[in-house]
């Protein structure tokens, strides 16, 4: 009996987006980062239609983190002082191809530093690493209008990421984004309508959709990962149909949400095993389990967990 | 894949007769499509029509069961590429390989080892639940020893995995009681194995280089009287096993091409860490059954919560019982607190309390399993609603003090909820992970 031939036509396809500037044009990146472009879903269709390889951002915080447990934060224990330093450590050190700055020490409850101080860690990461960046605010809306719009400004030129605009507080983000030439992270709350509105209130301000990178908000493995998953899995397949609306790449935080659970993070839990892989495996796995969705970029922070989701993405991208 | 009323009509008589006691062949059709009428109600359906509508009706892919008892598992019969067009069935089998290479204390340790993995995550157990004995020592007396052992030793299914016709003969022989799944019956011992397989009632599992090789000989097998079948491609890179995986999902159903309709098995090769990504993404990538060497809990606990994960019926939350609930040994002056019936909401929050050290009441009021801002977006979390569950529960009977601690989302409902109750409301944190923070800081 031959085997039927699956021939399925799709009228769209994910956009391609490219994150950072070298100095021809008109930034200071030694190397940029494209992703984005799948023709099909996951390993539907042949290996060409998988688009460009999802790439790993690595996480820096602007500041010092005090609730990291020792599995976690004994990899950085040298720099953690330093953002510089640490974003440097991750690209030399663990490979890197794009660092995440988090500015949780902007967050009125984490510190409540100034704009002055975010400034100050973006030029430095800047200068201290050639990969691109994404530059993402503490989630106090408030406090994200007050400094996000100058550490745009001060990374200009750079084609950076910008997160993150929701439903309720895009404005002042969307427009310096626009002003000043980057990217952008539109985010909701696990639910694909409210996603595709903000992506239309963005467009709405003129900011231009092939310019946007979709976070649907991310389930740790064990602890909602599913609905991320299924989320995605439905956005890859709206942005085949041809929904412009729904067409940008996908991003998500599995190193935060991973580094809040037990499963993580307990040291002494019975018939759990070594505490010291344990973590680790929690966040390569469940890294692992959103790229079969969909996702094009992963914020990640253990660098073992970092390596394994590397070698499985290699294996397995062209 | 079930036809639609059009495909079905087009098989009927279009008489019109109304014999059926439709008004027309077409409207017979609707309901046939809908299973709301039987084909035995037409009196003039041909032969060839039964035939199409009962083969179209057959489930696109095969069920297949092995092990006894408590410990049969299942799998196949799935009808989705995607779990939020229905749902994934029969949840991924995770099975750990034992080595006949291994003899006595050393084997023995290694089957209890595997016996150990279970797990209790919010609320369920989750666990290994098939050994697979690999034929490693070349010897069919070894296999047929170790295969012993493991029964012996475990109540676990089992799969016998040997490319020699004579060892698997030897290790049936020895099991065939506890139903294992034969593995695996390749083109030059097809027939051999599939004898095995029947005279033993086990199914087995056919192994090939290629999708099309592989169609072949499950057609050849099958024609040989052997239905139960398992499916599996030689040794393959990842990525040619996650493309493939698709391929053969997708031909199984959506074209219900037949001879690939049955549930598929992986043993997964390399180090740790590769073993560990390539089973995560072959149990979100369809396959039925994945084989790892892997007995450490730290790699299994994850594994085996993908599969809780994916698995999970999409349509509806999982949920845990509307009542009061202990953490530690509370008394009557332990703090009370609410959430909802969502299980992932109530989980993390009894496991943060638990990790607080601090004994409290949980409350849990009946949200329909929805989360704390979706329930009360949804105005299925008020003040009345509330305000029951504290009746409900008979909580006023356990604790001295009429103070509530509400979830930091909902600091919005505290007057109405005072108002309703009388109770004094404390608002608590937004983040369930602040819990054991605000109960050692702001509770008292």
């Amino acid at each position: 009996m031959p085997i039927p031939e699956i021939t399925e036509s799709f009228a769209g396809k994910v956009n391609r987006l490219t994150l950072g500037a070298t100095i021809e044009q008109g930034g200071t990146r030694t190397s940029t980062v494209t992703v984005g472009g799948a023709e099909n879903v996951v390993y539907g269709g042949s290996t060409e239609d998988s688009g460009h390889k999802p790439v790993i951002a690595m996480d820096v915080l602007d500041s010092r983190p005090d609730d990291w447990p020792d599995v976690l934060a004994e990899n950085y224990k040298d720099v953690m002082e330093s953002p510089a330093d640490w974003g440097k450590k991750c690209v030399d050190e663990f490979g890197a191809e794009l660092i995440c700055v988090k500015f949780d020490g902007i967050h009125p409850d984490k510190g409540n530093k100034d704009a002055e101080h975010a400034v100050k860690v973006t030029q430095d990461v800047l200068q201290a690493v050639g990969v691109p960046l994404i530059l993402w605010g503490c989630d106090d809306d408030e406090k994200d209008n007050e400094v996000m719009p100058k550490v745009s400004e001060a990374a200009k030129g750079e084609n950076v990421l910008l997160g993150t605009v929701t439903e309720d507080n895009y404005k002042s983000l969307t427009a310096i984004a626009l002003a000043d030439k980057h990217n952008l992270i539109t985010e909701a709350p696990v639910d694909i309508n409210i996603s595709k509105q903000v992506n239309i209130l963005v467009s709405d301000m003129g900011f231009p959709l092939e310019r946007v990178i979709s976070f649907q908000a991310t389930g740790a493995l064990g602890y909602g990962m599913e609905y991320s998953y299924s989320i995605q899995e439905r956005q890859r397949l709206a942005a085949l149909s041809g929904d412009k609306m729904m067409a940008m790449p996908v991003i998500c935080d599995v190193g935060y949400e991973t580094w809040r659970v037990k499963e993580a993070r307990q040291q002494d839990a019975a018939g759990w095993g070594s505490a010291e892989k344990r973590g680790p495996i929690w966040e390569a796995v469940g890294a692992i389990c959103l790229l079969q969705s969909g996702a094009d970029i992963i914020r990640m922070r253990h660098p073992k967990a970092v390596e394994i989701v590397k070698n499985f993405i290699d294996n397995v991208w062209q | 894949m079930a036809l639609s009323g059009l495909e079905i009509f087009k098989l009927l008589p279009k008489t019109n007769c109304k014999e059926c006691g439709k008004p027309t062949c077409l409207a017979f059709a609707m309901q046939l499509a809908q299973k709301k009428a039987k084909l035995e109600d037409c009196p003039h359906v041909s032969e060839d029509a039964k035939e199409k509508l009962a083969a179209a009706a057959a489930p696109p892919m095969q069920l297949v069961k092995f092990g006894n008892g408590d410990n049969e598992v299942q799998v196949g019969r799935e009808t989705v590429l995607f779990r939020h067009e229905e749902k994934f069935y029969n949840p991924t089998v995770l099975t750990v390989t034992v080595s006949d290479k291994l003899s006595g204390e050393e084997l023995n340790k290694r089957i209890e080892k595997i016996n150990s993995l279970e797990f209790e995550r919010v609320g369920q157990q989750i666990k290994v639940n098939a050994i697979a004995v690999v034929n490693e020592s070349g010897s069919s007396e070894k296999f047929a020893a170790a295969a012993q052992s493991v029964k012996q030793g475990s109540e676990l299914a089992m799969i016998l995995c040997s490319d020699s016709p004579e060892a698997i003969e030897a290790a049936v022989s020895k099991t065939s009681d506890r139903v294992p799944l034969i593995a695996s019956a390749k083109e030059d011992t097809a027939e051999q194995m599939a004898k095995i397989s029947k005279d033993n009632k086990c199914p087995l599992v056919v192994k090939a280089p290629s999708i099309e090789a592989l169609s072949q000989l499950s057609e050849k097998v099958k024609s040989g009287g052997v239905e139960n079948l398992v499916l599996t491609l030689e040794d393959k890179s990842p990525r040619e096993s996650l493309y493939n995986s698709t391929r053969m999902r997708v031909l199984s159903l959506r074209k219900v091409f037949r001879p690939l309709g049955y549930p598929t098995i992986s043993f997964i090769q390399g180090d740790e860490s590769e073993q560990v990504a390539a089973a995560a993404s072959l149990i979100c990538k369809y396959s039925n059954i994945v084989v790892v060497d892997a007995a450490e809990p730290e790699v299994i606990l994850p594994l085996l919560t993908v599969v809780m994960n994916i698995f999970t019926d999409p349509q509806k939350p999982v949920q845990v019982e509307p009542k009061l609930y202990s953490v530690g040994e509370p008394d009557e002056n332990s703090p009370l607190m609410f959430t909802t019936n969502f299980s992932l909401t109530y989980y993390t929050v009894e496991s943060d309390v638990e990790s607080s050290r601090v004994a409290s009441y949980i409350l849990v009021v009946d949200t329909e399993g929805t989360s704390v801002l979706t329930a009360y977006s949804g105005d299925k979390l008020n003040e009345k609603v509330v305000a029951d569950a504290i009746k409900k529960s008979n909580v006023e009977e356990h604790i001295k003090h009429r103070k509530l601690i509400i979830p930091g989302y909902v600091a919005v409902m505290s007057g109405k909820l005072e108002e309703t109750t009388g109770w004094e409301v404390m608002v608590g944190p937004r983040e369930s992970a602040t819990i054991p923070k605000y109960l050692k800081e702001v509770w008292q």
